[in-house]
């Protein structure tokens, strides 16, 4: 069946085969993978697309995901299309590599299958993997369902190769409830998403041997300073990028981008700021509520990093009160990291809704749509007092 | 093979003006392998010495590419920057033979590297894998590591009242390469220029994965005087501390056999990190270290003969 633009089909997927079908038509140079629930289906649909010679890439099977993205860096600053996928201890043992990647300015993109840290050892979502790396240089996008897992992995090329950012990125999406479960959506045609993601060409690579260049040099007290203020300039160009990126995937597919996806939030009073999957839970909680005549609204955070505190800041202006939902903590900080990156973007502002954090969803349990309820209600009490003492609060758990 | 002569007319890949110590044998390795290795050769190197002397920024002394990652993934590395060549030469995008080296010290080899390089090995890259081996972790201090013989004194193995120096002998690393069944694996050192040379030629033209070996002295860890770094690798083949030799596709061939097999107390007695064990509560660690040389020496012959090389 063809899309409404005529340049594409409608499928049913998974999130993991819809990553895997974005990885197909980006058709990168290499792809290095090591296996990892629940990430492990994407790299199981590639390896097909591999072994029928649909796809270029030398695929590298390595020993472990710290030489996954040591040798996605390799290829990368080698002047390849480089890509790898993995989850939560997987991207912890990549942690002092992902560093590497982002100061060496290479563009590479990586699907994230978000699942809890160890220990307890869990196979089930949370964000603690992706939250742990948010320092680390790269950009970090958000999917809520495989349509967006599709979606955001095309524009994440874009976005990264970008000459003014040239910066890794991270396509991130909640595991099994994505990653496993099956959605219709729409895809480009083959032709379509690789005209989109174009040709790419790298600048200063390792195998130009007839100019060759040092890669990763000791840099001491007198640049390294020098050298991450490029880092911060060069982040500091994502968000205008994302943002047209994401207006010209709208003119190729019909589905525009932008850094915070809105919903219902025209006149809302009480508003859920939130990441992920857990958004779709949310917009139906919100359209049945709002069918009741209730002032409720979402504002679903797609861009974490860089993470958009002036679009956060104007979208909660006139809320009189926000709910934040975190799937990770923060340990000893304040709540979890979506609540603090939310307020400070309303920090210097003249916004002061009530604000409370919700700690869910951790290791796999489930949000559900009573859950959000309970939250809308609790938000009238928040809206009608203030911010209350306990503005940390846990969502779903026995105690 | 190229002659010394023929190399000694080549262009040096290393420049000079790096900031090795004088007497640095990490560095004369480097210089004698990329002579050996020319120009369209891509070189990759862990965190170490040799990565912090050639590369301090703005400067570097690699005059071929050359990318450093971190400590323990330079087998990694290279086994991506193989892997993007040998994809972009098959897509027509470079149309140049080159080769691939990923250099380790033994901290970065027989230590913190070790998956990787196995992990690189075993897939089959073609790259070779050399591991400068100056059997400690000089660039943080002389600490001890896995390839630091029995009996040395390093920062973390100081000789105090109750422990002489380091009490284990050093892994095998070179016999754990060589049980990856991969085509080529050497041990050298530059005190043989020619013979280290003609190893890094057959290495290169090994077409999968090779590794080598290379005994590195270092003055200042090993506590001798800088001008003493050849005759004290010379000296490590000639007592068959370190034998000279390579195997290929299986085939076992000692590539030095001393007329003379001195004892090895000759090479000990030249380094200051051995100097405790000539004290009379200690000396039995020399006659320790003795045999443990004797008997890999006699277990490498009766090997070379079994291969029927």
């Amino acid at each position: 069946m063809k899309g409404e633009d005529g340049v594409g089909k409608r499928v049913i997927m998974t999130g993991n085969d819809a990553g895997a079908e974005a990885m197909r038509q980006i058709n990168p140079d290499v792809v290095a993978a090591f296996p990892i629930t629940p990430q492990t289906e994407l790299m199981h649909k590639f390896a097909e697309f591999v072994a029928d010679g649909n796809v270029k890439a030398e695929f590298v099977l390595v020993e472990s995901e710290h030489s996954a993205m040591s040798a996605t860096v390799g290829a990368a600053a080698a002047g390849a299309r480089a890509m790898t996928a993995t989850s939560a201890c997987g991207l912890a043992l990549m942690w002092e590599i992902l560093y590497v990647a982002a100061g060496t300015r290479l563009p590479i993109v990586m699907p994230v299958v978000n699942r809890a840290l160890s220990a307890p050892i869990n196979i089930h979502c949370d964000h603690s993997d992706t939250m742990g790396a948010r320092d680390s240089g790269w950009i970090q996008i958000f999917s809520e369902n495989a349509q967006e897992v599709y979606d955001n992995l095309l524009q994440a090329m874009r976005i990264a190769e970008h000459p003014d950012v040239l910066l890794p990125a991270m396509v991130t999406f909640d595991g099994f409830i994505i990653s496993h479960t099956a959605e219709v959506l729409d895809v480009l045609d083959d032709a379509a998403a690789r005209k989109w993601v174009g040709d790419y060409t790298p600048r200063n690579p390792l195998l130009d041997c007839a100019n060759p260049i040092t890669f990763g040099p000791l840099d001491l007290q007198d640049y390294y300073f020098e050298h991450k203020r490029q880092q911060v300039e060069a982040m500091s160009h994502v968000a205008r990028v994302i943002r047209e990126v994401g207006r010209a995937y709208g003119e190729l597919s019909g589905r525009a981008y932008d850094l915070l996806e809105p919903y219902s939030l025209d006149g809302a009073d009480l508003v859920i700021v939130a990441l992920g999957s857990s958004c779709g839970t949310a917009k139906v909680v919100v359209d049945e509520l709002r069918k009741q005549g209730r002032r409720v609204g979402l504002l679903k955070v797609r861009a974490f990093r860089p993470f958009p505190y002036d679009e956060v800041a104007a979208a909660l202006r006139s809320a009189k009160a926000v709910a934040v939902l975190d799937r990770s903590v923060s340990f000893g900080g304040a709540g979890g990291p979506l609540n603090i990156e939310v307020r400070s973007a309303l920090c210097g502002t003249d916004a002061r809704p009530g604000l409370v954090n919700y700690l869910y969803g951790l290791g796999g349990r489930d949000l559900s749509m009573e859950h959000v309820r309970t939250v809308y209600a609790d938000l009238e009490t928040v809206a009608a007092k203030g911010t209350p003492k306990d503005s940390v609060r846990f969502l779903g758990l026995r105690e | 093979m190229p002659g010394l002569k023929e190399l000694s007319k080549r262009q040096e890949l290393m420049s000079p003006g790096h900031r090795a110590c004088a007497g640095c044998l990490p560095m004369t390795a480097m210089r004698q392998i990329l002579l050996t290795a020319g120009p369209d050769t891509v070189c990759g190197c862990a965190t170490g010495c040799v990565e912090v002397v050639t590369t301090i920024f703005p400067y570097t002394a690699w005059r071929t590419p050359f990318i450093h990652n971190a400590f323990e993934n330079s087998a990694a590395t290279i086994s991506g920057v193989e892997a993007a060549y040998r994809s972009l030469r098959k897509q027509g995008r470079i149309d140049r033979d080159m080769r691939f080296i990923a250099f380790g010290g033994d901290g970065g080899t027989y230590d913190i590297g070790l998956q990787s390089l196995s992990g690189a090995m075993e897939r089959g890259h073609r790259m070779l894998y050399v591991c400068y081996d100056n059997e400690a972790y000089m660039n943080t201090g002389i600490q001890r590591s896995g390839g630091t013989p029995r009996g040395t004194q390093t920062s973390t193995t100081p000789v105090g009242k109750v422990v002489p120096g380091k009490t284990q002998y050093a892994k095998a690393l070179t016999e754990i390469m060589i049980a990856h069944n991969i085509p080529y694996v050497a041990q050298a050192t530059p005190g043989f220029p020619k013979d280290l040379s003609d190893k890094v030629e057959k290495a290169l033209a090994t077409d999968g994965p090779s590794f080598m070996n290379v005994l590195a002295p270092c003055p200042r860890g090993w506590r001798y005087e800088m001008e003493e770094s050849m005759e004290i690798s010379r000296l490590a083949v000639d007592t068959c501390f370190w034998p000279l030799f390579e195997v290929e596709s299986g085939k076992v061939r000692v590539t030095r056999k001393p007329k003379e097999k001195i004892p090895v107390v000759e090479w000990l007695k030249k380094q200051g990190r051995f100097r405790h064990l000539f004290k009379d509560e200690n000396r039995h660690i020399i006659d320790e270290i003795q045999r443990e040389v004797d008997r890999n020496w006699e277990w490498l012959l009766k090997r070379e003969e079994l291969s029927g090389s």
